[in-house]
């Protein structure tokens, strides 16, 4: 550890102390709340507390022997994947599109289509629902779907469009010239360049929808509960630690997705 | 080198070319006419350049020819065909881009194999083209290499083997040499053009640099304002240039006004001689001197046909040759190049000169008509 400076320039750990003390602090107010629910799902309470007094596993039991757990889990799960087909989908396609606009109209269009990142959930899900009312799709998988698919768009775009960036078209040109229809042009060449960016963006999408709490609270109603809604309302009636395991697993579920799409993001380009 | 049997037309009886007819092609964003009514016949097999600045629309003539650009009117045909709606995948021709377009995802020899897998050509033959490809331009070790492993001038190299492997009949290049540096840029200048010989397809080749252009070309048409200013062989549109604009934009020159009346031209009231017509009294005109064609006459000299008096203003020395600045007394400038005997001395600045040349080298060229016009230039 350098205390002395090598050179009249040079900048020590000991000048730089503030520094490191202001980021820890940040990093433990932002980890702690996160972690805090692991110790709190393996107590042998049965209230939520902290520290926990003795160990067990009831609570993971609890939740993989509850039928209502299980198929809100798969509920959750289904919305998630079908979300992640979806939203890749349509985002790639949409940031292909707003790639080759150069018009203002694409400009209008990236905006609209970035909006549910920038109004509050709670009144983009007031609004789902009263749209989906006379359609019949509240309380339904597709209903669900589309809903997520609104959150989970823009990840997607905001993420392909920044593979595009790194991305030639004239390769995409040149294929066409030697042949390949547009499609294939864009499969068999542009595709396989910006992958990383559309693995981590369909990463983004999963989570964003196993993630939502606020929409499935007002359009997941009956047999289409999710997972986390469930979870709000088991925490409003009563504390439940099984409530702990259950984040504690998503925790991790969440990590490993994010630390998958980090690192498909940061992979070299050629 | 490769003979040219290693390029025969795998097609069999299809013959190696096609010719180009561009007629009345129109193509505008906005109020900017990109392609202002053109139209251009291109022989079968013929290498044709267009030449032009940036901006001119020689690169949408390019995309037109394409299929990536879509004119509002005009019509393109390869040979018979109308092919001015068809989209660029079913027009079977070869693209060379600028910055080569290589695909980094695959190697050296997944890049050539691209189009003869799009053509359904079995897996046995492609290998076999691909080699004799990579013989042709001299890479036949590094077919597994990746695309980040090869200099600007291997990149080169491969961009155009692929664009030639499916043997298309129409091949376009855009600016591909641009991005060299000045010796390779004319090496591969001439290797563009052998291949050219070898394979024998019509080739239509974008450039904004008049000395490719004349060094490569059949012949070059000189785009200017989404217009074909001049379509000409390269020695011809140098000597003889039909507009002030061609005369600046390729070679260099000295150009000077002058008056033109009862169809006899004069600069500052003495007679020029010149072997071209002299245009219509009415037109303003310019003489156009090239720097190379010019003699700085010694007062002993039997006279040329013209002589312009003045006085030396510099000499810029360039090793093969030196140049000579002369102001006229009319106060316009001339230069001179020539080369330099070890043991000759400089005119110094300030002394009196003539300038002489001959009848046929009074190059007379109207000012631009559309020189005022709308939209970028």
């Amino acid at each position: 550890m350098l205390r002395q400076p090598a050179t009249s320039t040079q900048i020590t750990h000991l000048d730089r102390l503030w520094l490191y003390v202001l980021c820890g602090l940040v990093i433990v107010f932002l980890i702690a709340p996160t972690l805090l629910v692991i110790p709190m799902s393996f107590s042998d309470s049965r209230y939520l507390s902290f520290p926990p007094e003795s160990w067990s596993l009831r609570w993971y039991r609890a939740y993989f022997g509850s039928l209502e757990w299980r198929d809100a889990t798969v509920v959750s799960l289904q919305a998630a994947f079908l979300t992640t087909i979806v939203a890749t989908v349509t985002g790639t396609l949409a940031a292909y599109g707003l790639h080759l606009a150069r018009s203002g109209a694409g400009r209008l269009v990236q905006v609209a289509l970035t909006l549910p990142m920038m109004i509050p959930v709670i009144l983009l899900a007031i609004g789902i629902f009263l749209f989906f009312a006379p359609l019949e799709l509240n309380n339904s998988l597709s209903g669900l779907v589309l809903a997520h698919t609104v959150l989970a768009l823009p990840l997607v775009l905001i993420s392909v469009t920044a593979g595009f960036k790194s991305f030639d078209m004239n390769q995409e040109m040149v294929a066409r010239s030697m042949g390949a229809s547009r499609p294939r042009a864009f499969l068999t060449v542009t595709l396989p360049q910006i992958r990383n960016s559309v693995i981590s963006g369909a990463l983004l999408a999963f989570i964003t929808s196993l993630d939502e709490v606020v929409i499935g609270l007002l359009i997941a109603g009956g047999d289409k509960a999710t997972l986390t809604r469930r979870m709000f309302l088991a925490l409003r009636d009563e504390i439940d630690p099984t409530i702990a395991a259950i984040s504690s697993l998503l925790i991790v579920l969440s990590i490993v997705l994010l630390a998958v799409s980090q690192y498909f993001q940061s992979e070299p380009r050629d | 080198m490769a003979t040219p049997a290693d390029a025969p037309a795998a097609g069999g009886n299809r013959s190696a070319s096609l010719p180009i007819t561009i007629e009345r092609l129109v193509k505008s964003y906005g109020s900017f006419k990109a392609l202002d009514d053109v139209s251009l016949s291109i022989r079968s097999g013929e290498f044709i350049t267009l030449l032009g600045p940036s901006g001119s629309g020689k690169t949408t003539l390019l995309m037109v020819l394409a299929g990536f650009v879509r004119p509002q009117s005009g019509s393109v045909r390869f040979a018979d065909r109308e092919v001015v709606l068809l989209p660029p995948h079913k027009r079977d021709i070869g693209m060379v881009f600028q910055n080569y377009a290589l695909f980094p995802h695959m190697t050296v020899a997944g890049n050539l194999a691209y189009p003869l897998k799009l053509r359904n050509v079995p897996a046995r033959e492609i290998a076999g083209r691909v080699e004799r490809a990579l013989d042709l331009i001299q890479l036949s070790a590094f077919g597994e290499r990746r695309i980040d492993q090869l200099s600007g001038g291997q990149r080169q190299r491969v961009a155009l083997a692929r664009a030639v492997i499916f043997e298309p009949r129409i091949l376009l290049m855009d600016e591909p040499l641009s991005a060299l540096d000045k010796n390779l840029r004319e090496q591969m200048q001439l290797e563009v053009r052998r291949l050219h010989d070898r394979l024998g397809m019509t080739t239509v080749y974008v450039t904004h640099d008049q000395r490719e252009a004349l060094t490569m070309s059949d012949r070059i048409a000189v785009i200017n304002r989404g217009r074909v200013v001049q379509l000409d062989r390269p020695r011809e549109l140098y000597e003889r240039p039909a507009t002030h604009f061609v005369a600046s934009f390729i070679g260099e020159s000295s150009t000077l006004p002058i008056e033109v009346r009862d169809g006899r031209p004069s600069f500052a009231g003495a007679p020029l001689l010149s072997a071209a017509p002299a245009p219509a009294s009415s037109a303003s005109s310019f003489l156009v001197l090239r720097p190379e064609k010019l003699r700085l006459l010694a007062d002993a000299a039997p006279a040329e046909a013209n002589v312009i008096a003045g006085h030396v203003r510099q000499n810029v020395f360039q090793g093969d040759s030196i140049v000579t600045y002369v102001r006229t007394a009319s106060d316009h400038e001339i230069a001179i190049r020539r080369s330099l005997r070890t043991d000759e001395v400089l005119p110094e600045m300030g002394t009196a000169v003539r300038v002489g040349f001959s009848a046929e080298d009074a190059i007379i060229v109207p000012a631009d008509a559309d020189a005022p016009q709308t939209g970028r230039s």
